[in-house]
């Protein structure tokens, strides 16, 4: 690694190589910024904006922001962490999040952010959607009441498991996801459970079935640790890049 | 002479469309209520089985808004409580009671009372005295201003502890991990 490729994050020094960006750089040197749609597995997506970093002061996306020497980075200040709080405040304000009665809870990571980052309510006006269950599957379930339009299950059913099972659909606050069958209804699909679509899922819509609350919540992995704490597990490093993945664990 | 001694901070708790889960979860801080007894004194609440709220300076409310009279209590309580902290998850999203919010409220009742099997001869609750259902069920901050949440189903005493604690001796409330908690 050439020694004068490398930025500033935050006053620390921070490493990189050709071709990553100022995300890929700093998990892989320890730093941990706030992230929701980026997966380290797939190609950055830039939608959530959790990730939003101040570059030579401009707010940008991290994930999708190339690293360059002598960039000057601020994430964890105040000013950042606010905005990020309101963003995973809109999530839950969008959405139906009721994580009491949800499987997911616990090992959820728009949930996760919302512990470290200390939201203690939306704030804005639910707007409780209606949005029917999928259930036709004889194994898996789809709640889209907790879709956060991420697109890792539509990224990894096309770039991994080449199927295209998900897309999304509509424009603005009528976007949603839908399934790619003619009925629209998962059991006619070509998924399955090994596919990594099911693994990739940051809260709780696609969820195999008599799963359920096996792991009761207070034993589940945001539990344990937050997630500031345990995203850098899932950083690749350079001997297991593109390895296994412990995000998803939660979903088998 | 005696030293003057601090007045009692005066406290009020209500369920509104709750289970009252967040107050045996109040009851939970165990021992440490005598200590808290040192700080506060009760005024409506469960616990003291006062009906109205006098003037307070904090008012807890567990529950969301599902009928008329919630809003009703809400407003008193809003109108006595210099600071309103919403507790759980139902008084910050609604929680259990609002997942019926994408059901027709009219559906809802027809199917509870008149065509659930073996209620034949049922009818949907008329009486005067009680309040009229809402068609939504609203988190407290819809309704009126809230100065504070306590997430959690319920959340726990350590945190309740935490919370009040923080509060009473000024400083702004942190829950920190293993504290905050949605589920």
């Amino acid at each position: 690694m050439n020694s004068s490729l490398t930025f500033q994050l935050d006053g620390a020094t921070i490493p990189f190589a050709d071709g990553q960006t100022v995300m890929q750089a700093a998990l892989a040197a320890g730093h941990y910024i706030p992230h929701l749609c980026y997966h380290p597995e797939f190609k950055p997506h830039g939608s959530c904006k959790l990730c939003t970093v101040k570059v030579n002061g401009r707010t940008t996306a991290s994930c999708t922001m190339p690293a360059e020497a002598g960039l000057n980075v601020e994430s964890e200040i105040e000013e950042l962490n606010a905005l990020r709080r309101t963003l995973v405040q809109m999530l839950f304000a969008e959405g139906n999040h009721f994580c009491p009665s949800c499987e997911k809870s616990g090992n959820c990571l728009l949930q996760a952010l919302g512990y470290d980052l200390e939201v203690h309510s939306a704030g804005f006006r639910h707007l409780f959607p209606d949005r029917p269950l999928d259930a036709s599957h004889p194994d898996i379930l789809l709640d889209f009441n907790r879709c956060i339009l991420c697109e890792l299950c539509v990224r990894a059913s096309g770039e991994v498991d080449g199927k295209n099972v998900f897309a999304l659909s509509g424009r603005g606050i009528t976007k949603h996801l839908i399934v790619n069958a003619e009925s629209g209804l998962l059991k006619d699909t070509n998924i399955a459970l090994s596919d990594k679509a099911m693994q990739v899922c940051p809260v709780g819509v696609i969820l195999k079935k008599r799963v359920g609350f096996s792991v009761p919540i207070g034993e589940r992995r945001y539990d344990q640790r937050p997630i500031s704490a345990q995203a850098l597990d899932d950083a690749p490093r350079q001997s297991d890049a593109g390895g296994s993945c412990a995000a998803c664990e939660g979903t088998p | 002479m005696t030293p003057p001694t601090k007045p009692k901070l005066r406290i009020a708790t209500t369920s509104l469309a709750g289970c009252f889960g967040c107050h045996m979860s109040i009851l939970d801080i165990d021992e440490r209520l005598f200590a808290l007894l040192e700080l506060v004194e009760f005024n409506r609440s469960p616990i003291t089985d006062i009906k109205h709220c006098g003037p307070c300076d904090i008012g807890i409310i567990e529950g969301g808004i599902c009928n008329a009279e919630n809003v009703h209590v809400l407003h008193e309580f809003r109108k006595n409580c210099k600071i309103l902290i919403a507790i759980g998850a139902c008084a910050i999203n609604g929680g259990l009671p609002a997942q019926r919010n994408h059901l027709d409220l009219g559906s809802c009742l027809t199917e509870v009372y008149l065509t659930e099997p073996g209620l034949e001869h049922g009818h949907i609750p008329n009486d005067p005295e009680l309040p009229l259902p809402l068609d939504k069920v609203h988190p407290l901050h819809e309704v009126v201003k809230i100065d504070y949440f306590i997430p959690g189903c319920p959340p726990s005493a350590d945190a309740i502890w935490k919370f009040l604690t923080d509060l009473i001796a000024g400083k702004t409330p942190e829950l920190g991990h293993g504290l905050i908690k949605y589920d």
